[in-house]
């Protein structure tokens, strides 16, 4: 099972070599990690996603509580919440193959961001299940190359932390 | 306006730091120019590994935070052992380091290591100081993280610039983390839980580790365990916790526990951990720990809560605080049936050893420790057998008498340890218990202790071996003693030295009179309790040589990985 942890940590150099320490040298892995400011520039948000089971993200979280320069860090996973992922790719397209990969692109909600001669990049974000969906449509169509974001994510509701609002149709697992 | 290394200064007497231990270096000068103008003392160590132990034996003797100053480079990685030896046992310290001029961090530039980088998963926190505006701050949340949740060493790296550059910033507290909040009181529907079990259980035990001693909550724990009448097992950093003479008393648990201990902790049907972490040497296999039992853990690391074993009743707090609480909920209970088996396991299987064997034994040279001592000694122990025998023929009434490396296992600790604890105690009997391996490991510290004229009393067990070593060749590796002989004789093909067969190197005692310390060396009980009080009424440090026994085994042994009931009481 995969998890997402959001860490709001001190903006500080070396905090990120501070937790990706810390996971590695517990022996836990990362399937990815996100970092950048939030609203308030003196603190960070890290989106990192662990795979593993409930066991051994109580570990994590409380390994990763532990560390002075963190400020908080919750298991998305067991609330309500919003993932996005972006991602660009860079596929095959000979000029016969352009206009089915241009329309398929449209449906995805895609974006062609560059067209060569034989190739397309195209860009798009959305939840980890949609780009899933999103590379697996276009495999046919041979992929040169792609870049990935990794997850971002953010709890839903009105106030920063568990989510007030009721269950709701789109909770993510 | 003021330097840094002023600021520096100020902030350590401001911290109430009575001494420092270290070795300067070019990165450092800046700091040792101030340094000389300073109200507090200054230990010259032989080596930057000697002044972390004795700024940890200082801290583990006194329970104020322990303070090491030291250079970049090889200054810097020469405490990784001695910070990751704290950082295992929770131990308050802080470390200053020079560090290169910022302009050439990065560089590669002469003496220059990472040295946040290298000691980041060995301390609490790390600091690389970047302005000499926030230093005073800095040092003020290095003392406060140091000492505070569970403790642990902090490091602050100091750029030479930094040392050099004015600021007129200023701290004075207090201090205010926002990611860095330890626990204080326990929740109270957790600790009525606890107290609701304490009364319905008819085999309790209490399982008791190094954070009651962190914690300064021995009276405390004393108090809840002859008021709700509750047996008690310590780990070996548990060792003063609770007194050993008391009745109530399992002694030492684990892999070189006491037998009634380990059938308690496997009979009993409440556990309750107090300060204490399921460390592997403690609870052998995990599957068949305590397997009768409801666990209960307090501790003020939520970390520790369920990590290796699953925790039913966990109180996370500072255990002085729970342990109060606790005490005012709880009552007598009539458990003489239970405390009729642990007594009787007790009297079947108390630590023993061969009291009629011609050759001089090393528990032996213990126990006449303990007798001349009247128990009232602080026991420093290096790691190995010897560690395993002071736990075991010891018996330890007061917190802060047993000192040792209980979860790093550093050998080397022993002596510089031992010269921090003095230091910190100088109106007490210090002893550091060692053997022939560990000794040497750091023993250039022994000059300190002549120096300053502290009344270390250095014993080591000398038998010719890493002891420990060789008893795990001896049972799990085919009586195959690669490389744990020290002396000449006996030794593997690839290690024999065609010269001087005989002599075994070095001589202890030439080694304690060139350091200018007493240097007795003794081969029989007799003369083993002539040096010891010959030492014991030295005002100086002394060392005494054991000639002990090479292939006496610690047992009994859980071997490793085995159930804590599958204990080994010989080789026979």
């Amino acid at each position: 099972m995969k998890h997402i942890i959001t860490v709001l940590v001190e903006n500080r150099p070396g905090v990120l070599a501070r937790i990706v320490g810390l996971i590695s040298g517990r022996g836990f892995n990362i399937d990815s990690l996100n970092v950048a400011a939030t609203q308030d520039p003196t603190v960070s948000r890290m989106t990192i996603q662990v795979p593993g089971d409930d066991r051994v993200l109580e570990q994590v979280t409380k390994q990763l509580n532990k560390l002075v320069d963190i400020i908080k860090v919750s298991d998305l996973t067991t609330e309500r919440f919003l993932d996005r992922e972006m991602i660009v790719v860079k596929v095959a397209a000979p000029p016969a193959k352009r206009t089915e990969i241009k329309e398929l692109a449209g449906l995805l909600k895609a974006q062609i961001v560059s067209v060569q001669a034989e190739s397309m990049i195209l860009e798009m974000t959305g939840s980890q299940e949609r780009v899933a969906e999103f590379i697996g449509l276009l495999k046919p169509y041979k992929l040169l190359d792609v870049s990935r974001s990794g997850v971002i994510a953010i709890a839903k509701g009105d106030v920063n932390g568990r989510s007030q609002d009721v269950a709701g149709a789109d909770q993510k697992k | 306006m003021r330097t840094g290394a002023k600021c520096v200064m100020d902030s350590l007497e401001q911290a109430g730091v009575k001494v420092v231990f270290g070795l300067p270096g070019g990165s450092v000068l800046d700091l040792f120019s101030e340094l000389y103008h300073a109200p507090f003392k200054f230990v010259l160590t032989r080596h930057e590994q000697g002044a972390t132990h004795m700024a940890d034996g200082y801290a583990r003797a006194t329970g104020e935070v322990g303070c090491c100053m030291v250079t970049s480079g090889p200054g810097a990685t020469n405490t990784v052992t001695g910070l990751a030896t704290a950082h295992m046992d929770g131990i308050p310290m802080v470390c200053i380091c020079g560090q290169v001029p910022s302009h050439m961090i990065g560089n590669d530039a002469f003496q220059e290591a990472d040295t946040t980088g290298i000691t980041r998963a060995v301390t609490k926190h790390n600091y690389l100081v970047k302005n000499v505006d926030e230093l005073p701050r800095i040092i003020a949340e290095a003392f406060y993280v140091a000492s505070s949740g569970k403790p642990g060493p902090v490091l602050i790296d100091i750029p030479k610039d930094v040392q050099r550059a004015k600021t007129s910033a200023t701290f004075s507290g207090p201090v205010e983390m926002r990611g860095y909040k330890p626990a204080a009181k326990g929740h109270p529907k957790q600790i009525a839980r606890l107290a609701e079990a304490i009364k319905k259980a008819r085999k309790p035990l209490l399982y008791v580790g190094g954070g009651v001693i962190a914690g300064n909550a021995s009276a405390e724990l004393t108090a809840l365990a002859r008021k709700a009448v509750l047996p008690v097992t310590t780990t070996l950093m548990g060792l003063g916790a609770f007194p050993e003479t008391d009745p109530l008393c399992l002694r030492m648990l684990g892999m070189h526990g006491s037998v009634a201990a380990n059938r308690a902790v496997t009979a009993c049907d409440l556990l309750i951990a107090v300060g204490a972490r399921f460390d592997d040497r403690v609870t052998g296999k995990v599957a068949e720990f305590a397997p009768h039992a409801d666990i209960a853990h307090i501790d003020i690391d939520p970390s520790t809560i369920s990590k290796s074993v699953q925790v039913d009743i966990p109180v996370v707090g500072d255990v002085k605080l729970v342990l109060r609480e606790l005490i005012a909920q709880v009552e007598a209970v009539d458990r003489s049936e239970w405390m009729a088996q642990i007594a009787a396991w007790g009297k079947e299987f108390p630590f023993e050893y061969d009291r009629k064997s011609k050759e001089l034994l090393p528990q032996c040279v213990i126990e006449k420790v303990y007798e001349l001592t009247k128990g009232e000694a602080i026991i420093v122990t290096d790691v190995g057998q010897h560690q395993m025998w002071c736990a075991h023929f010891y018996k330890y009434t007061r917190p802060r008498t047993f000192i040792s490396s209980g979860g790093l296992g550093t050998m080397g600790f022993g002596l510089p340890a031992a010269i921090g604890a003095q230091m910190g105690r100088p109106g007490a009997t210090v002893v550091n218990i060692s053997g022939d391996g560990g000794i040497q490991m750091n023993i250039q510290e022994l000059v300190v202790a002549v120096e300053h004229k502290l009344p270390v009393k250095v014993v080591i067990l000398n038998n010719g071996y890493l002891g420990m070593v060789r008893q795990w060749q001896e049972m799990f590796y085919k009586k195959e003693y690669s490389a744990s002989r020290l002396g000449q004789t006996d030794r593997a093909a690839n290690e024999k030295i065609g010269h001087r067969p005989d002599v075994y190197l070095p001589d202890f005692v030439k080694i304690a009179e060139a350091h200018g310390a007493l240097g007795l060396r003794a081969e029989t009980v007799e003369e083993t309790v002539r040096a010891l009080r010959e030492a014991l009424e030295t005002p100086g440090p002394a060392v005494v040589e054991c000639i002990v026994k090479p292939g006496e085994n610690v047992y009994p042994m859980v071997p490793p990985g085995a159930s804590l009931t599958e204990m080994v009481h010989s080789m026979a």
